[in-house]
């Protein structure tokens, strides 16, 4: 069983609908025992880094979850993704899960708008299972991005800057785009990730 | 690279989907789920349901299309037509929509898009604009389906929309809707110009080539086309291939 960790931010549901399209047993939770029971673990997210940590402290999950990845795979969807490295500069400095090394800032790229919205190919970095195929284009929406260690990244996509778009450590995973909206490709990534 | 993008839009009334030429003459056709699934097929990079039901009744068979469509297609979904409340935001995201289309209620009251995407995030705003020429050399702002000139001047309410946190704007020109000789390259011009949120071009597109030359000759980010998809003329596959040969960068499948 996936479990999907409710904590009170963002859209669980398209991550629900694509796995349930792909026959995948999941529950949206915000039980620890469920996090235990689970084989691995998705942590979705939309909207701002502090209220996201703040919420999910207030679910009293970060021990377990941090515990859990010890034995399972992890997969953190944007701003869950966000979520995985140590410090995030949404608004103010909040500090993350520190499951990966990095942090969270603000996009800077050369003359182009922020939010990054749109479909953008994924550049391979670091060998990583989830990926496989260079050039594959998945859909991103987010104004924030990792700043992390090259040896983290599986995937980069180009955006006026390189952008750590598929980053990793240990049983950790976090993907900066959606890959419950990337079609194809993006359920792919899915499968994947309940192959681990 | 960011991928240039190709929408189809599905008019939608009591559940199916319906296409009007010039807003008027419109011929009902299909389930609007197994269109969506056909695009997505094809490779389309996200799908628009515009939904021109009228009645509270109508709301909620729109909804459960929305629903469906979103446990079948995995590309992002926007929804638009008869949107007015912050509520209406909501029922429609939760349903399982990405984006949200405000058209004539933003004009009337703009404050919607700011409320909407304080709430929401601007990712789910998309304000779509009917504009046509004033005859003195700028371009006015209409709403109710083109029908009503709201002596509103584009550029000025173009910038608004952008102040206001709109994430997109979906640009109709009516002078070329439904004439099917391409989109109107001047008046998105006229917008991409102006404002730094990405722009979608739609109204006016007849053949393959003028995806091509909305994309050259402007800095729309994506394009929009109903009819032509919808009765099977081109397929969203002919067009990327068309637009990839091209060196326009586009997302396959």
């Amino acid at each position: 069983m996936i479990a999907i960790i409710d904590y009170g931010a963002g859209n669980l549901f398209s991550v629900k609908n694509a796995l349930d399209f792909l026959g995948f047993e999941n529950k949206i939770t915000a039980s620890a025992d469920d996090l235990r029971a689970a084989d691995r673990l998705i942590l979705p997210g939309v909207g701002a880094f502090p209220d996201a940590m703040r919420m999910l402290g207030e679910s009293g999950l970060i021990g377990v979850i941090k515990e859990e990845v010890q034995k399972k795979p992890l997969l953190g969807i944007c701003l869950g993704m966000q979520m995985l490295f140590e410090k995030g500069y949404e608004f103010k400095e909040t500090e993350g899960l520190g499951l990966i090394k990095g942090s969270v800032k603000l996009m800077k790229p050369d003359d182009l708008p922020v939010p990054h919205i749109g479909w953008n190919s994924l550049e391979l970095n670091e060998k990583c299972p989830l990926l496989e195929k260079e050039g594959e284009y998945v859909y991103f929406v987010h104004s924030f991005a990792a700043d992390c260690p090259s040896e983290n990244v599986a995937a980069y996509c180009d955006y006026g800057m390189k952008v750590p778009a598929l980053v990793f450590s240990g049983n950790v995973y976090g993907a900066q785009f959606h890959p419950e909206k990337s079609g194809e490709t993006g359920l792919n990534i899915l499968r994947r990730f309940n192959a681990l | 690279m960011l991928a240039k993008r190709i929408i189809p839009c599905l008019d939608v009334r009591n559940g199916k989907v319906v296409k009007g030429v010039n807003f008027e003459g419109v011929k009902d056709v299909g389930d609007p789920v197994e269109l969506a699934i056909e695009y997505n097929r094809q490779g389309a990079d996200e799908l628009v349901f515009y939904d021109i039901t009228a009645s509270y009744e109508g709301r909620g068979v729109m909804l459960d299309v929305v629903k469906r469509t979103a446990q079948n297609v995995f590309v992002p979904l926007c929804v638009g037509g008869g949107i007015s409340s912050v509520e209406d935001f909501r029922d429609t995201l939760r349903a399982g929509a990405d984006k949200v289309s405000v058209n004539s209620q933003a004009v009337k009251n703009p404050k919607l898009i700011s409320d909407a995407a304080e709430i929401f995030g601007s990712q789910c705003v998309v304000v779509g604009i009917d504009a046509k020429r004033d005859g003195k050399g700028g371009f006015t702002v209409y709403i109710n389906g083109g029908r009503v000139d709201m002596k509103l001047d584009l550029g000025e309410w173009v910038r608004e929309i952008e102040e206001r946190g709109a994430g997109e704007i979906c640009l109709n020109s009516i002078d070329t809707d439904g004439v099917r000789g391409g989109f109107d390259i001047e008046m998105l011009n006229f917008v991409c110009e102006r404002v730094n949120i990405p722009v979608i071009a739609s109204g006016g597109c007849g053949s393959i080539n003028h995806f091509s030359e909305v994309f050259e000759k402007t800095n729309s980010s994506a394009a929009l086309a109903a009819s032509l998809f919808h009765f099977g003329e081109l397929t969203v596959g002919e067009v990327k291939e068309y637009l990839s040969e091209r060196n326009i960068p586009v997302r396959t499948v």
